[in-house]
């Protein structure tokens, strides 16, 4: 399996072309590549350190990169600021402090669509319909509820504004895995709606399962490009990222 | 039988009543500190000045409208004179965060460094305050003294103790009942609101939402302002104002603040009931109390006062080290200094 073995197609919604940047001091991501297409998910992968996360923050316009290119709808924004690539429908989930603890659920979601100036009450409906569990706890303040029901909360409040592309940094980090499975499902249903997924994975195994593409990094740079199937039966990747 | 009845009077007089306005007052004032550490990230110590500023454009407002001629009935005139001391410390709090604090707050300064440079802010508060209004006593109470004397209280009851409301304690405990309402229907209820909580609760992810930290800080200062120049007037109207007292409230208002929990604004109101009693309770002579109380021939003969007056700061300062060592978050679990 060679690099770039899938290359992005130009009508992908969201890409983040030949990426190379850090936080300053060395370069962290060396020629990068990371792309989505319309109502697909993509899965970064990789070890520790790798720059999984970096790369994910650098799409969203978190770290300055020295060379390449972030395109939103063959609309060139690298060099708007997160708060701007949001309003040009981009949702964010970070990995940790990711909700307003001391705010009810409902009020985390009405902060979700705080840009929004028409009536939000819709989509406030449709993330109820996708996590039932928070239309009942929705007077309940969102720091009193488990690690799952927290990383759902957080899910909904970045699905308020109806981005075209929701990226999500290791939405699975410290949830068991029954809850894992549940979240990856809910998932999947955002995706069918027409919303691109990007989302950083340690549970990478289940994570290549749901994907539509899969990208393995090592040290700031794309190793293997393929369908999240593909990368899977690849017994180099099984052996030397999936443990065997 | 009428003796429980002439202690709870003599109680409600001495003790009840002084503590419920003093403690409306320090709530007021907690309420400012704890706004601006939930959202602003550091301890205010120009509080006392910038309350002491306010208070006294009030006083000055209030002397431009007695000299016209111009009354609020029964009234003080001081009230009708609140919008504009509210006015003129909002626009000095606004001038002062756009000269000093947002430099900091551009470079993100360490809070230890926000606390040196409210300090410096403190002291040239102070000075402006003593340039206009001097360092000594000014009185600027008028209207109805009483809504009960002693007198009356006794002519009707019959009881051998008098109870006295002056109209300066039902009138901060109302107002401040009043300002708490608008305050928490603002914080639970507006967009505005939602957004300053959301601000506190996770700087980084309003940000993301699209809040902006500007507007946030502008109205925290507005509602700080007000807040403080209410405080200043309703504690000057009850009590006196002198600049120095004022500085002095401080004390009170970060104790307050910090036995509720920092940044919590249920328990700045609390913290402010719990210090105002405690100040009052600790330094009240009981023995009247205690004498109708117990059985003839059994009266105490001391005082029963735990401290002397002048030690009331002592009692404040006692909570907040007591709070500070067994549960430094407070009563309501906010954030620790």
């Amino acid at each position: 399996m060679s690099e770039h073995a899938l290359a992005p197609s130009p009508e992908a919604v969201l890409i983040g072309e030949n990426m190379t940047g850090g936080y300053g001091g060395a370069d962290i991501l060396h020629s990068c590549t990371i792309a989505v297409e319309k109502g697909e998910i993509a899965v970064i992968v990789g070890p520790n350190g790798a720059g999984k996360s970096t790369a994910m923050k650098a799409v969203f316009g978190m770290l300055k990169l020295r060379e390449g290119q972030v395109r939103l709808s063959g609309e060139d924004i690298t060099s708007l600021t997160p708060q701007a690539r949001v309003r040009k429908g981009m949702g964010f989930v970070p990995q940790t402090a990711n909700i307003f603890p001391s705010m009810t659920v409902e009020e985390n979601l009405e902060m979700g669509a705080f840009i929004r100036d028409d009536n939000f009450k819709d989509t406030m409906g449709q993330v109820y319909d996708l996590f039932p569990i928070l239309r009942d706890k929705r007077r309940q303040a969102a720091g009193e509820l488990s690690g799952g029901q927290r990383q759902q909360v957080a899910v909904g409040r970045a699905l308020m504004t109806k981005p075209s592309v929701l990226m999500l940094d290791e939405p699975t980090a410290g949830v068991s895995p029954i809850v894992m499975d549940e979240l990856f499902d809910r998932i999947i249903e955002i995706a069918r709606t027409g919303i691109s997924i990007l989302m950083v994975e340690q549970n990478a195994r289940q994570a290549l399962g749901i994907a539509d593409k899969g990208y393995v990094m090592v040290q700031g740079r794309n190793r293997y490009t393929d369908t999240g199937e593909a990368l899977l039966a690849d017994p180099e990747v099984r052996k030397s990222f999936l443990g065997g | 039988m009428m003796e429980p009845i002439n202690a709870f009077v003599v109680l409600s007089n001495f003790v009840l009543i002084p503590a419920l306005a003093y403690g409306s007052q320090i709530a007021l004032g907690a309420l400012g500190i704890t706004l601006i550490f939930g959202i602003l990230r550091f301890a205010h110590f120009a509080h006392g000045d910038i309350m002491a500023f306010g208070t006294g454009i009030v006083i000055l407002t209030t002397w431009g409208l007695q000299a016209q001629g111009i009354g609020f009935g029964p009234l003080p005139t001081a009230l009708l004179a609140l919008p504009v001391g509210i006015a003129v410390t909002i626009l000095y709090l606004l001038a002062v965060d756009r000269t000093v604090y947002r430099f900091y707050r551009r470079v993100k300064a360490k809070p230890m460094i926000f606390v040196m440079a409210a300090l410096g802010v403190m002291f040239v508060t102070n000075g402006i305050t003593r340039l206009i209004m001097g360092p000594g006593e000014r009185r600027f109470d008028d209207g109805e003294r009483f809504i009960i004397t002693v007198r009356d209280f006794r002519e009707w009851t019959g009881l051998a103790e008098g109870l006295a409301l002056r109209s300066s304690q039902v009138l901060t405990i109302v107002v401040a009942l009043l300002a708490m309402v608008l305050l928490f229907w603002f914080l639970n209820r507006t967009r505005a609101g939602k957004s300053m909580r959301a601000y506190s609760d996770n700087e980084d992810l309003a940000l993301l939402s699209g809040i902006n930290p500007e507007r946030v800080v502008v109205i925290t200062w507005a509602i700080t302002g007000t807040l403080v120049v209410l405080a200043g007037t309703l504690y000057g109207l009850d009590k006196s104002y002198r600049p120095f007292t004022y500085f002095q409230l401080l004390l009170p208002f970060f104790a307050a603040a910090i036995v509720g929990g920092l940044g919590n604004p249920m328990g700045a109101i609390v913290g402010g009931y719990v210090v105002a009693f405690a100040e009052m309770g600790i330094t009240y002579a009981w023995r009247r109390v205690v004498s109708y109380l117990m059985p003839e021939g059994m009266e105490p003969t001391g005082l029963m006062q735990i401290l002397p007056v002048d030690y009331k700061f002592a009692v404040t300062f006692g909570i907040l080290v007591i709070v500070l060592i067994f549960r430094p978050t407070g009563i309501f679990r906010g954030r620790t200094l």
